[in-house]
């Protein structure tokens, strides 16, 4: 079941993504309109934030494109943030809270330049709004693992982006945390930005999303959550890898074949 | 000739000291250094081999001779204590491991240097050759250290084959093999002491700089020409080996060539053979690889050719024109590379040709239709479970069709209640 | 005046490595630069062979060059055939290094490069290669004005690039997203690191380039949470090394490089046992999860 959308704000185009040579993302194709709170829900292992880094341009598809405000990345970065996973980061690097959100604005500033007293405003008004502005001295690691989402996410916001892209936010955060989060991405919403979350707890996903992308390995669904985030379509995606996918993948590594004829 | 002669023939017992010297440490270091690499330790190895030489200086200077017991006693007890250093400073402070190897590494060396000026400035007639250990002199290795040489290497022979099966498991699967019950800290130390035993065998000929090639460079050429790991060890012995005597041998034609730097070059290069041209996991064979499959797409392009064309009239085996065959390529393929499979296909009694034209042969024919029925198969599979739209599926299809075995084709069918139609409804062809 | 020179050349060696060496460690790359100062080695004797003299310039070009060598064949063998990167740095550097060997000896007669220096350098003989201009006038050691030029350009180089640096380090994924290319201030920085070998190693050699390289980062690194502060301190550290390292060499009458490789030691052993022993007094502070 996937419903698609006019002027959509995001468009991925029949995505293949493989590792190595085994495919890890068959012929996903989706579009997300603007404005929504969109959640990529699925299994473990499934290509979550597979599909996140490539649409970020971390990872090279071997087919199919991706177009955001129906341009190409390079166009439009300015436009779009992404917020990693937690623990793709050492956290004992020495940079203190007010470093790593002013980090969000070296887009910005561009080489050369240093970040100004504006940046540093922007940067204090974004801690201010995850909660955080009492801690801008302190050094990463000193944080709780909600304190250090919620400095990931105040960098985000310091980016004036309109399009954000974050990879389980809510992964190892306190409750808390996930509700001030989840006030914040309603609030950014409703002042027309998209967010498109990673995320793995099913029974949030239907309370937080109004447009689910649900992934296991191929596109199962997609759409908006009340119309496609059915029984059927959770067991589909949660039922089992397809075997003969997987099949095709291990002999596509087996025999280094190329993923695409050309 | 006759130098090579010579050599081999181990006529000379110097020549005979220096051999199997060479061949007895550099095959033991490479048997530990599988170890080392498999466990991602391979620049341990490095810090060991520098972290020797304060403990060698120490010892010549608290015998006063260059006993060589003495001498390689103390380098097993700075070689341990640099390894236990590296781990401590990791295990109790954010420095990363890679610092901490550097650190160790480069402040152990520096003391040894300080000591070996110290050495040199006391006037001790001994001390002329102690340098040796820094870059190694093989050319040096009297009958007593070969005796020593000897034991060692049977020594690391022996334990590391009572416990090649232990430090597989803990290379391969450490907290499996913590959950199996495995001594693992224990292991992690007889290793570290074989390491340094190894490193303390070699660095007298190799010298302090050049072990660490010794202990991984065999080690990781290994690695590319097996997956079993017992053969991967061998391989990685006898690799050793013949970079041991290649480089005795090179220092007996030519005397003013060293020894160790030699060995270090020959295994090297046997390394870089390995990486280029090991089957399977070389980079050339991979390229060879992908060449083939690309000539394998090329063919089964065109045989899908000849059944398109022969789907407009049902006239499959009918004769064919270069114009039909290459107008409007549909595959993007060049025309040459579409010639060049044609002509394959043609020595391969797939197609016949009259000179101008080509016609399918009757073998041809039921790969052409294999290939289209597989095409359409995996385009109603994509649509049917993996909800893509009818309109999206072809370009997938034509990469699968190459690649779906007999039994995968199986498999396909049944899950597709054996269908007739594809999701653009043309017909599924049947052999 | 002896002293004079010897601490400047040591001092300027420090900062210049451990200034780079902060980015090193902090990216996990510091076995790069022990693999550096090892490879520049053949550059160096074939820039000699083919110069047929010491001069600086071919020097820090063939030196130059196989420290670029060393990085891209490392980063060849373990994207194409996907070998393990430590392994990868260990067997290209000590082929490398191997080689370096090798022609010297082969070349003994003509080569006026000794295997010992290679490792220690001669950091007590910088007071005697002076620089005297055309007409007579003597200048001061050379290697203070090319190791002076190397610092001052280091000093640009962080200056520019300091926020992508950061950046880069801390998280790449980010840093890409802005559009800031990891790759690109990966070999910018390497690069920079095979510079200041390159040009630090006649004085001081190979071994001492990777204590200032790791060590003062390092302790440093265990000193502060502030990366300005990291670099202030690696540098202050490092003058100390440099004029603590030549008086004990000076005392004991020992090798230079060595005593400052051991100073080097002595200043992170003692910062490392300070927060051990703190940290076994006062319990760990945990991070509040109420707070969170």
């Amino acid at each position: 079941m996937i419903v698609h959308t006019q002027e959509p704000i995001l468009e991925v185009h029949d995505l293949m993504v493989t590792y190595g040579r085994k495919p890890v993302l068959w012929g996903v194709d989706f579009t997300l309109p603007s404005g929504c709170i969109a959640g990529i829900v699925g299994p473990n292992g499934a290509g979550k934030s597979t599909l996140l880094k490539t649409i970020m341009g971390l990872i090279t598809p071997s087919s199919g494109y991706i177009k955001l405000f129906d341009r190409s990345l390079d166009e439009v970065r300015s436009q779009v943030s992404y917020v990693p996973q937690r623990e793709s980061v050492d956290w004992d690097f020495p940079v203190s809270v007010l470093d790593v959100v002013l980090m969000g604005r070296y887009g910005k500033v561009g080489l050369l330049r240093n970040t100004g007293p504006r940046d540093r405003d922007i940067a204090m008004d974004c801690l201010d709004k995850v909660g955080m502005s009492a801690y801008t001295k302190r050094q990463i690691s000193q944080l709780s693992g909600g304190q250090q989402q919620r400095v990931f996410l105040a960098r985000a916001l310091a980016q004036e982006a309109d399009l954000y892209f974050m990879d389980e936010p809510f992964a190892g955060v306190d409750a808390a945390t996930e509700q001030t989060i989840i006030a914040l991405l309603r609030e950014m919403a409703s002042a027309g930005k998209t967010i498109v979350v990673v995320h793995h707890d099913l029974q949030s996903a239907r309370a937080y999303f109004d447009w689910i992308v649900l992934l296991n390995m191929h596109l199962v669904a997609a759409g908006p959550t009340n119309e496609v985030f059915t029984e059927e379509t959770i067991q589909q995606a949660y039922g089992g890898r397809l075997n003969l996918l997987s099949q095709v993948g291990d002999v596509m590594e087996k025999r280094a074949f190329p993923s695409r004829e050309r | 000739m006759e130098t090579l002669l010579d050599f081999l023939t181990l006529s000379d017992p110097n020549v005979r000291y220096v051999v199997l010297g060479n061949v007895l440490l550099s095959s033991s270091a490479a048997m530990v250094g599988a170890f080392i690499l498999l466990q991602k330790k391979a620049l341990i190895g490095d810090a060991v081999s520098h972290a020797v030489l304060p403990g060698i200086c120490a010892a010549f200077l608290f015998s006063g001779s260059k006993n060589i017991g003495f001498m390689l006693s103390g380098a097993f007890v700075t070689g341990w204590l640099a390894l236990l250093a590296i781990d401590y400073i990791t295990a109790h402070s954010k420095v990363k491991k890679d610092a901490a190897i550097g650190l160790v590494l480069s402040v152990f060396f520096g003391v040894g240097m300080v000591m070996m000026t110290y050495i040199q400035q006391s006037g001790n007639a001994a001390q002329s050759g102690l340098d040796h250990f820094l870059f190694g002199k093989a050319a040096t290795l009297v009958g007593t250290d070969l005796l020593i040489f000897s034991i060692l290497a049977v020594v690391l022979l022996v334990v590391v084959g009572l416990f090649f099966k232990s430090f597989t498991l803990v290379a391969f699967d450490r907290p499996y093999a913590q959950a199996l019950g495995y001594p693992v800290r224990k292991l992690d130390l007889l290793l570290t002491s074989l390491t340094v035993l190894a490193v303390v065998t070699g660095i007298t000929a190799v010298g302090v700089v050049l072990m660490a090639a010794m202990l991984i460079t065999p080690a990781a050429a290994a690695r590319y020409w097996t997956n079993n790991i017992r053969r991967m060890v061998w391989l990685a012995v006898g690799f050793g080996a013949f970079a041991g005597l290649a480089g005795a041998y090179i220092s007996y034609a030519a005397p003013a060539m060293p020894t160790g730097p030699w060995m270090v070059v020959v295994s090297s290069a046997i390394a870089f053979f390995s990486f280029f041209f090991a089957p399977t996991k070389g980079i050339v064979p991979k390229m060879y690889t992908q060449h083939k499959n690309q000539r394998i797409i090329a063919e089964e392009n065109t045989l899908k050719r000849f059944y398109h064309l022969g789907e407009r009239n049902s006239h499959f085996l009918g004769l064919r024109n270069a114009d039909e065959l290459f107008a409007k390529d549909e595959l993007n393929a060049s025309s040459s590379s579409s010639r060049a499979a044609l002509k394959r296909l043609a020595t391969k009694k797939l197609v016949v040709s009259d000179g101008q034209q080509w016609r399918l042969t009757d073998i041809g024919w039921q790969k052409a239709t294999r290939i289209v029925r597989l095409h359409r198969l995996w385009e109603l599979y994509l649509t049917k479970y993996m909800n893509i739209a009818a309109d999206h599926v072809h370009d997938d299809a034509e990469t699968i069709e190459h690649i779906i075995t007999p039994e995968l084709e199986r498999e396909l069918e049944h899950q597709l209640g054996y269908p007739d139609k594809d999701p653009h409804n043309t017909e599924i062809p049947k052999i | 005046m002896i002293a004079f020179w010897i601490i400047l050349t040591g001092s300027l060696v420090a900062i210049t490595c451990g200034l780079l060496g902060c980015f090193l460690i902090l990216r996990k790359m510091s076995m790069v630069g022990d693999a550096i100062s090892h490879a520049v080695l053949p550059g160096i004797v074939i820039a000699f062979l083919l110069s047929g003299s010491r001069d600086t310039l071919p020097m820090i070009l063939g030196a130059g060059a196989t420290g670029l060598l060393t990085t891209f064949l490392t980063e060849y063998f373990h994207r194409r055939a996907g070998l393990q990167t430590d392994a990868a740095i260990g067997v290209v550097f000590t082929f490398l290094f191997a080689v370096g060997i090798i022609l010297i000896s082969a070349f003994a007669g003509q080569v006026d490069i000794d295997q010992d220096c290679v490792l220690y350098g001669e950091i007590a003989y910088v007071p005697i290669d002076l620089w005297v201009t055309a007409n007579g006038t003597i200048m001061g050691p050379r290697p203070v004005y090319i190791l002076s030029v190397v610092l001052i350009l280091v000093v640009a180089f962080i200056c520019v690039g300091y926020k992508e640096l950061k950046l880069t380090s801390f998280d790449p994924a980010f840093a890409s997203v802005l559009g800031i290319s990891t790759a690109l201030w990966h070999y910018l920085l390497t690069a920079a690191v095979s510079i200041t070998t390159v040009s630090s190693f006649e004085s001081v050699g190979a071994i001492l380039v990777i204590a200032f390289l790791i060590g003062p980062p390092a302790t440093a690194y265990l000193l502060t949470h502030n990366l300005k502060r990291m670099l202030a301190i690696t540098a202050a550290l490092g003058v100390f090394i440099a004029f603590a390292g030549y008086w004990m060499a000076y005392w004991l009458n020992a090798s230079i490089a060595g005593c400052m490789a051991v100073v080097t030691g002595l200043c992170f052993l003692g910062v490392f046992s300070m927060q051990r022993i703190r940290s076994s007094r006062i319990q760990p502070p945990i991070a509040d999860p109420a707070a969170g």
